[in-house]
């Protein structure tokens, strides 16, 4: 049992982290599509179409690959957690269905009008249905989102007779407490990907002397969303999501930021390494009554450490909890940092110019997908060793009839499947990157 | 409420038959009918704007599924484990060849993503056949609800059978044979001249396979599982439905004999959902038959979720439909009319 339940854990996260290195650029690319498709009705220039369908193409790939990489994810909650399924479908049927029914069939019918009826839409037209799948992308996110939050945060349920938990509120679910904060940090987290890996495209260009008008729409685009991403992802958004943690599950608050005891005035570690047999931290690094203002808005507010919790309430892995965290947080700020810099030198007309930067914002590109990655590890290992908070544990989740021989050979078929995907995937965009969005005629057309 | 839920999975799961059972039977026969470079973009761009949208109905129905019958959803999906796993490596695979496959011009990339294509088609039609197999069967359900199915044990036909035996694969083939002549009706459809003359050769000799292992399978559920004629006993209007599936059959010989193409794609959807539908209402109200004790079996009312969740649902469910149906119009008529390839550059 306890290798069948390891197995399962692997696969969904392994399944699941590749997943989510697609959407979160098509949700942030969504919106970058809809903003340059909006300056290109604007402004007439036709730079701005182009951009448009250069990145179009770039989210048609990342869109295929989130597809199929999606279809796995709605399928193990049935074949790998069964158990779970049956105990909670009732209540989390509801979101997982609704963004089938409202948000998929609004994404994938819309993505076939942008991508290949251009000519047929005209060009309000073809606004529309750009903006048609950014909201059904935002909407996907929504529901997804809206399913973890009550992972995490239960609410507006009432258990039946045979132990499942059924729907109490409609609205309730929707109006989760926990939901709100989380969705809006989680899609800004996407369009820092986004901005980020428009700004990298864009520096290459100019670095390379190659399609340097376009370098410059996409770092002006790309920067400008990347610094407003990057304050708002710290602050309201990560704030209000941080502070939900420190509501609704205390213990995940003194684990992530590595508080071992209770106390008044609590520091904020920067950097440190939690030592689990002497249960402290090792070579702190740390900032005195920081923790406890930004948890309570008070400098001397009491928070309340690990050893304030029974042990079996703790994270079950509390030191990779906590590395998840901070890199989160760490990557966080420097994006910030870079985004400022470059935002001033944009303003000061001398970004195009500055090399080092360039380098920076061509090389940067990969961090946002760690760091959402991150934020994902932190949310879901935050919520261990329950599966449902305070509901059901992990352990009670899995499938009673599948073996863990079987989900390893599932697992492992997974992993030979998507590094050739990863693969493909890589070769077609630098494919596209290195083309750039050059006039269409010298394009290989659609299939 | 249970009965309106069994219809609208039902018709999600037809409406998923009809639509990607087009573009799955387009793959199958495209190695067949498309000879050059522009027959196979032709016929890849003729499903190219709908397929994804298509494939929505399954997740939206397996979504469906799980809301309204979370216990069955479990139960099946964790059971028939193997087989899922690899239904989704196929489906990606053939997204995988149809999405990359235009990205090189070069011969070899495209005759990989090709055979990809086809073949991956090819299995998941007879994947889906033998899955509606096994649900009308039975499963080895045990007294919670649970069970898990080998792939193979001794093909006969037995309590603990695996996935395929030999009444599995015989509806594997019909519906490889059902979904082939769909496609190939649609490719009809969609082009002109030799392509055209050798999707309706397709369309012909699929179209006859389809009645000859249909009426072998009718046969043989009536030799392994003859409870399900105890509806239709009862209530002798359910043959509404499998008459109206043959009239789908009947109009598309007719059709075909006529070369009138669109006739036959709408007559093979008729026969689609006339046989989903008689299919369901046997079935009615098990979901999933036990083969092992009668009184395992998953029913609409010991698996659906509670009233006030699927009362509520109805309402966006309703909603949702319309909408849905409303895009899918509009795509489907920003497409409408013979397939032309695009100039070159055109699309991206």
């Amino acid at each position: 049992m306890e290798e069948a339940l390891l197995v399962h854990r692997v696969h969904f996260a392994f399944t699941i982290m590749f997943h989510y290195l697609f959407p979160q650029l098509t949700m942030g690319l969504g919106l970058l599509i809809v903003i340059l498709k909006g300056l290109a009705l604007r402004t007439k220039d036709e730079h701005y179409n182009r951009s448009a369908r250069f990145w179009a193409k770039i989210f048609a790939i990342n869109f295929a690959l989130g597809v199929v990489t999606g279809i796995p994810m709605e399928f193990q909650f049935g074949t790998n957690w069964a158990k779970f399924s049956t105990f909670a479908g009732g209540v989390i049927g509801q979101t997982l269905a609704m963004e089938g029914v409202f948000a998929f069939f609004l994404e994938s019918s819309f993505l076939g009008l942008f991508i290949f009826g251009e000519k047929k839409l005209g060009q309000i037209g073809h606004f529309v249905a750009a903006f048609m799948v950014f909201l059904g992308s935002w909407l996907s996110g929504f529901f997804i989102i809206a399913t973890n939050a009550w992972m995490q945060h239960p609410v507006a349920y009432s258990v039946a007779a045979d132990g499942s938990v059924h729907l109490a509120s409609f609205w309730g679910l929707l109006l989760n407490p926990w939901l709100g904060w989380q969705y809006l940090h989680n899609m800004i987290g996407a369009v820092i990907t986004a901005a980020f890996v428009v700004s990298a495209v864009g520096a290459f260009y100019l670095l390379d002397h190659r399609h340097e008008e376009y370098g410059k729409v996409f770092l002006r685009l790309g920067v400008t969303t990347g610094l407003l991403a990057a304050v708002l992802v710290a602050f309201p958004t990560g704030d209000g999501q941080g502070k939900n943690v420190a509501t609704y599950q205390p213990v995940t608050l003194a684990a992530m930021e590595g508080l071992f005891e209770t106390k008044e005035g609590a520091e904020l570690i920067l950097i440190g390494q939690p030592d689990m047999e002497k249960l402290r931290m090792d070579n702190p690094i740390h900032i005195p009554r920081l923790l406890s203002f930004l948890t309570y808005y008070r400098w001397g507010a009491e928070v309340k450490g690990l050893d304030a919790f029974p042990r079996e309430q703790w994270p079950t892995n509390i030191p990779l909890l906590y590395y998840a965290y901070h890199i989160m947080v760490g990557l966080g700020t420097i994006f910030i940092a870079i985004m400022a810099v470059a935002a001033y030198l944009l303003w000061r007309r001398k970004l195009y110019s500055t090399r080092w930067l360039l380098w920076i914002l061509m090389l940067s590109f990969p961090f946002p997908y760690i760091a959402n990655t991150a934020g994902w590890m932190t949310a879901e290992l935050g919520r261990q060793p329950w599966l449902v908070y305070g509901l059901l544990r992990t352990t009670e989740g899995i499938s009673p009839t599948v073996s863990a021989g079987n989900g390893l050979f599932t697992l492992l078929g997974f992993m030979g499947m998507y590094a050739l995907l990863g693969m493909l995937f890589l070769f077609l965009v630098m494919r596209e990157v290195f083309h750039g969005p050059a006039p269409a005629a010298a394009h290989a057309s659609a299939a | 409420m249970e009965i309106f839920w069994f219809i609208a999975v039902g018709f999600m799961l037809t409406m998923y038959v009809i639509l990607d059972g087009f573009d799955l039977g387009a793959g199958v026969i495209h190695l067949l009918v498309a000879k050059t470079e522009d027959e196979r973009r032709t016929v890849l761009n003729s499903i190219g704007p709908v397929w994804d949208g298509n494939e929505v109905w399954l997740l939206a129905a397996g979504g469906t599924l799980y809301f309204a019958f979370p216990k069955v959803y479990a139960s099946s999906f964790s059971g028939f484990y193997l087989p899922l796993m690899m239904v989704l490596w196929l489906l990606m695979l053939r997204a995988i060849g149809i999405e990359f496959r235009h990205h090189l011009r070069h011969p070899m990339w495209k005759a990989f993503w090709d055979v990809t294509f086809s073949l991956a088609s090819t299995l998941l039609a007879i994947f889906f056949g033998a899955a509606l197999g096994n649900v009308v069967r039975g499963v080895p359900l045990n007294p919670e609800g649970y069970f898990f199915a080998p792939l193979w044990t001794t093909f006969t036909v037995v309590p603990a059978a695996g996935i395929l035996d030999w009444f599995t694969v015989i509806m594997g083939v019909v519906a490889l044979a059902t979904v082939t002549a769909h496609g190939a009706h649609f490719i009809a459809m969609k082009t002109t001249n030799a392509l055209q003359t050798r999707a309706r050769l397709w369309a012909e000799r699929a179209w006859w396979l389809t009645l000859a292992t249909s009426l072998l399978a009718f046969l043989a559920t009536w030799y392994i599982h003859p409870e399900i004629w105890d509806n239709y006993r009862h209530a002798p209007w359910g043959f509404i439905f499998p008459v109206l599936g043959l009239l789908g059959w009947l109009g598309g010989a007719y059709a075909q004999a006529r070369q009138q193409d669109s006739h036959a794609f709408f007559a093979s959807s008729l026969f689609i959902a006339g046989m989903a539908a008689s299919t369901a209402f046997g079935l009615f109200p098990t979901m999933l038959p036990a083969s092992t004790d009668r009184q395992f079996a998953l029913t609409i009312y010991n698996s659906a979720a509670q009233e006030y969740s699927l009362s509520v649902g109805m309402v966006w469910w309703i909603i949702g439909m319309v909408l849905a149906a409303g895009y899918f119009g509009y795509v489907f008529y920003s497409f409408r009319g013979k397939t032309k390839l695009p100039a070159e550059g055109e699309g991206y």
